[in-house]
């Protein structure tokens, strides 16, 4: 079973992780964005971790709106609405229980994935976090390795396609070639999951 | 209607100047009438290009007089950054809308109607068929 604990050390991962990247990620973003995914995340996950630390919040839920919250509110770019939706609405799905299991967790995640792609109107195949976001979640039901690969490989798999959301989506064709920022973050984040269970 | 129940305007860019300059020229061209409570939110609180949640909820809390809230964008981040704040159900004033307009037009037919004591839903309709307006 997953406690808050767990949910504390997935969000401090993916900032250090964050930090880690935050070059590459702003590289990635230069020709095809605005060249601020990377500080933009930086920002968003740094803010995360402190407001963790101060408040301590007891349940997997609690800690995932918390974090939601802080994103939308300190990210500045898109990402900040795009990723803080995510884990709010998956922080909401887990509801107020203590302990969560893996399946409920994939489960949440998959309701927090929705309401991504209802907010910024991107499908499977748009060249965004969504195209790695889902097949994380469908594999998330062997293992969480395995969500993290399925992360990887669709962050990988935006490469060849063109940009149909977002700022990447004005360059047009020119966004092909380029692997997408927002995927790449998102591959970040599963990982991070993957860190936190020790796998 | 009194003139402390008008609709509240807030316009939202990425660029500090823009915003505040879009809300003086809808101002401006309001001509004489009651003052509608309009607000800019631009940029992000340390000055740059971008969106910010706390600006976005201030300016709606600061024009918010009873008879609802229309909220402007730009584009991309401040479009989901409005959508967000509004699905928390909290951080906005109540009868806050996200209103599908262009930027500079919209927010001309918005504040010039608001100015005439129409409701939200009369705003949000001036200010969507903005779209409307060919320009060739």
């Amino acid at each position: 079973m997953l406690d808050a604990d767990f949910f504390r050390r997935w969000m401090t991962a993916t900032a250090a992780s964050v930090d880690r990247e935050a070059e590459r990620l702003t590289a990635l973003d230069s020709p095809i964005g605005d060249a601020d995914h990377g500080s933009n995340l930086q920002r968003g996950f740094t803010a995360v971790a402190a407001a963790l630390d101060k408040e301590a919040p007891g349940t997997p839920g609690g800690v995932l709106i918390l974090a939601g919250r802080q994103l939308i509110s300190t990210v500045g770019g898109a990402s900040g609405p795009l990723y803080g939706t995510l884990l709010r609405r998956t922080g909401k799905a887990l509801g107020d229980a203590g302990e969560v299991s893996a399946e409920q967790l994939a489960e949440a995640l998959r309701a927090g994935v929705d309401a991504v792609m209802t907010l910024g109107g991107a499908a499977p195949g748009d060249a965004t976090m969504i195209d790695a976001l889902v097949p994380a979640v469908d594999a998330l039901g062997d293992s969480f390795t395995a969500a993290r690969t399925a992360a990887e490989e669709g962050a990988v798999a935006t490469t060849p396609l063109q940009a149909r959301k977002g700022r990447a989506s004005y360059v047009g064709e020119r966004s092909i070639g380029h692997q997408d920022p927002g995927a790449t973050s998102a591959a970040l984040l599963i990982a991070a999951l993957a860190e936190a269970a020790g796998e | 209607m009194s003139d402390e129940q008008l609709v509240g305007i807030v316009l939202v860019s990425h660029s500090a100047e823009v915003a505040a300059s879009v809300a003086e020229l809808a101002k401006g061209l309001a001509g004489g009438g009651p003052a509608v409570p309009v607000a800019p939110a631009g940029g992000t609180e340390g000055g740059g290009l971008g969106t910010s949640a706390e600006l976005i909820a201030a300016a709606a809390a600061s024009v918010d007089r009873g008879a609802g809230v229309a909220v402007l964008t730009d584009l991309g981040s401040a479009v989901l950054t409005v959508k967000a704040l509004l699905a928390e159900g909290d951080e906005l004033p109540e009868r806050t809308r996200l209103v599908d307009a262009p930027f500079v037009e919209g927010a001309v037919a918005a504040v010039v109607t608001a100015s005439t004591g129409a409701d939200l839903a009369a705003v949000e309709a001036a200010a969507t068929e903005a779209y409307s307006y060919r320009k060739v």
